[in-house]
Parts: structure tokens; sequence; C-alpha cells
């Protein structure tokens, strides 16, 4: 094994107001060096002025997503030697609009989440004495979709998003999957009103990359695909059922 | 609820209208997509077929001179292959949309693609029959 990679880093710097260029770095390359290693030996020993983020080192925070080799990836989770012998190119997630170097605003993100209303909604009856209780069974009705970091690579591998910010998107939509199927809630009404509008599930074509690119397993688009069964069902109940029997 | 503040000197990247040639993946997609449009002539063309037969022999004979064209044989070929990888790329998602239980077991991927085939093998035959017998 060689004992350096090339790094070809995207730089953008908002001051001088001119589009991102790849700046070279050599590092060394180690068994057990993953993309962000590689990055942090840059900030540590060659150029202190490069941004990027990143938190727990261990896919878990979903902080430090990027697209490497035009590929959405954890930079945390992306070994230097499974890209040898390189050069390995490091741009900010696609989609996002980039602040400087790797740093993407995520603020539409942000956004977005709380639209869905990712939290247990119960209709006003008495609050129990204990917890809600559930079974495995039942746990593992949602479980899946409830492994989701929030690191937005699918996001970054949606063409439909790309086109279209204004989609809700892949992450949201199997959020508002996980709190569907959890026994405990009864707000699928009111999720279904939101996601319902064109932008919402309807937006999705079924590209499939988000399931693709996911670290976590979610599946998005198995999500999006049964909402999509599910708002038709109720499109089709609205029709033919007088309100009552809804 | 306020919108967050996006980064007034943000860079944004503009998407190229041919993104769907950047990835395979990409690419399959957008052939899926074109796909529909074939499906649709196989439904205009069997309809056509229909009323020729309906308006008797020789209209029917004059639709099958018509179809037996070189460029109505081409399409047709091309339509079939458009077809095929419609249908082929639709089973494979189908498992994706759907959960079927049985006995409280989730039915896995490969029972629920195995089985559209099934269907597809039964309807076909049943066609076949139909049409030769
Ligand atoms: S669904 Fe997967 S890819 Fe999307 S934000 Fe969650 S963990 Fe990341
Ligand atoms: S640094 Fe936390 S997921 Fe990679």
């Amino acid at each position: 094994m060689a004992d350096s990679i090339r790094l070809q880093v995207s730089r953008y710097r908002p001051e001088e107001g001119s589009a991102p260029t790849l700046q070279e770095y050599d590092v060394p390359l180690r068994k057990e060096w993953s993309v962000l290693d590689g990055l942090n030996y840059v900030k540590d020993h060659l150029d202190s002025t490069l941004s990027y983020r990143w938190s727990c080192r261990m896919g878990i925070c979903g902080s430090c997503g990027m697209s490497v080799n035009g590929t959405p990836e954890l930079t945390c989770g992306t070994f230097l030697a499974d890209l040898a012998p390189g050069p390995v190119r490091v741009e900010p997630m696609r989609n996002f609009p980039v602040v400087r170097d790797l740093v993407v605003d995520i603020g539409d993100f942000m956004d977005k989440l709380p639209r869905v209303k990712p939290w247990i909604i119960r209709d006003d009856e008495p609050e129990p004495d204990g917890e809600y209780l559930q079974t495995p069974e039942e746990l593992d009705e949602y479980k899946q979709f409830s492994m989701c970091i929030n690191c937005m690579l699918c996001y970054s591998a949606c063409p439909v998003y790309g086109l279209d910010p204004d989609f809700i998107g892949p992450a949201a939509i199997a959020l508002a999957e996980r709190y569907d199927l959890d026994s405990r809630d009864r707000g699928a009404r009111e999720r279904l009103d939101v996601l319902i509008e064109h932008e919402g599930v309807w937006g999705c074509t079924f590209v499939g990359e988000c399931t693709t690119v996911c670290p976590k397993h979610v599946d998005p688009a198995g999500a999006i695909q049964r909402y999509k069964l599910k708002a038709a069902k109720e499109s089709v109940k609205a029709f033919l059922l007088p309100r009552g029997a809804r | 609820m306020s919108e967050t503040e996006v980064q007034p000197r943000a860079y944004r990247r503009p998407v190229s209208t041919w993104w769907w040639l950047e990835k395979r993946s990409y690419f399959v997609f957008a052939m899926r997509e074109l796909s529909s449009v074939f499906v649709a002539w196989f439904v205009v063309f069997l309809l056509m077929l229909t009323y020729a037969v309906g308006r008797g022999d020789d209209q029917y004979q004059s639709f099958l001179d018509w179809a037996a064209t070189p460029w109505v044989v081409v399409l047709n070929l091309v339509t079939l292959v458009f077809v095929v990888l419609h249908m082929v790329t639709w089973f494979n998602l189908t498992p994706q949309a759907t959960v079927v239980r049985l006995r409280g077991q989730r039915v896995p991927a490969w029972a629920i693609i195995a089985s559209q085939y099934v269907g597809l093998a039964v309807v076909s035959a049943f066609v076949i029959w139909l049409v030769t017998r």
C-alpha cells in the first residue's frame, strides 16, 4: 500500500465571491483512517483554514456528510484505504447552499422537519398513570424508520430535491412514517394533511437513491411509497364515503 | 414559525440539464420514466388491433400488413425492450411499497417479487390459450 493519498478538497470562500475551487493535499494513507481523519490531518498539519463539520467520528451524530468522489457519504465511515490509490474528491453535500468550504446551510431541512409533526400526538384523553405500553412487535413496526440520524445524505442524493427545493424530502417523510406506525400515536391524520400536498409525497418519483445512500438503512424511499398508498386510499375513501363514515 | 435565515453569500451549485447522465442509477430512473411513453404506445397499438378485428377481415388484413412494415416492427421491438424494463423495475420496487403479512410474519421481498412473476406467467398463459385455441 502506498503511504500517502491525495485529497482534492472543494474550497469556497464567500468573501471572495467566486465559485468553489479544488485544492489538493497529500495525507498519510493508513488502514484505519477514514476520509474524515484525512481532513483532520489537513486541518492539524497542512492548512488550518479548511472548514467542515464533524463531531462523533462514529456514524451517530450525522454531521460529517459530504460528497466523496461524487457519492453522498458519512466521511467518518468512509475509509481512505477503500478509495486508494486516489485521488479522493471531497466536496460539500449537493443540493444545499455552501456556506464555506465543506460546510452547507442546513436551515431548509431544519424548517421542514417540524412540519411533519415528528412527536407523539394523542387525542385529548386523560394521560395514563405510567408510560404508554408497547410490545416488542409494535416496536418492530417502526424501529427501522426511527434509526435516522438526520445526516441529510438522502436529500443530497435526491434529484427531485435538487430540482425543486420545496419538496419536503426523504428523511422528513420517513420520520412521519415512524410516528404514524407507532402504536402510541394518533396523529396520522394531521401528518397526512401536510404530506398529501404536491410538495409532499407526490413530489417523489421513486428514483430510490435516498435508500441507496442512507447509512442507517432507514429506507426512506420505501416509507414514501407506503405513504403514497396511504394517501391514495384516503383520497378514494374521501370520494366514496359520506363524511361521517370515514 | 420563522424560516431559518439563508446565508446571504452561500454558493448554490447549478443543477445541470444532464443530471440524469451523471450516475447509472439516475439514468436507469430516467429510462424507466421514459418507458411509460412506450407502454402507452402498446396500449394504443392494442386498441387499434381490436378495432381492426371488429371491422372485419379486410380491415384486419390491412392492419396486419401495416404492422409488418419495417418501421412499425422496429418501433414495436424498441417498445418491447422498454416494456420489459418497466416491468422488471416495477416488480423490483413493489416490496418497498407494500408490507404484506401472513400469520403475523412479514412476507420477504423475494416472495413478493416472485409472486408477481407467477401472476405474469399465469395471465400470459391464459392469453396464449385464448388466442391460439
Ligand atoms: S433517512 Fe438515512 S440518509 Fe436520510 S437523513 Fe436519515 S439517516 Fe440520513
Ligand atoms: S462525525 Fe458523527 S456521523 Fe460522522
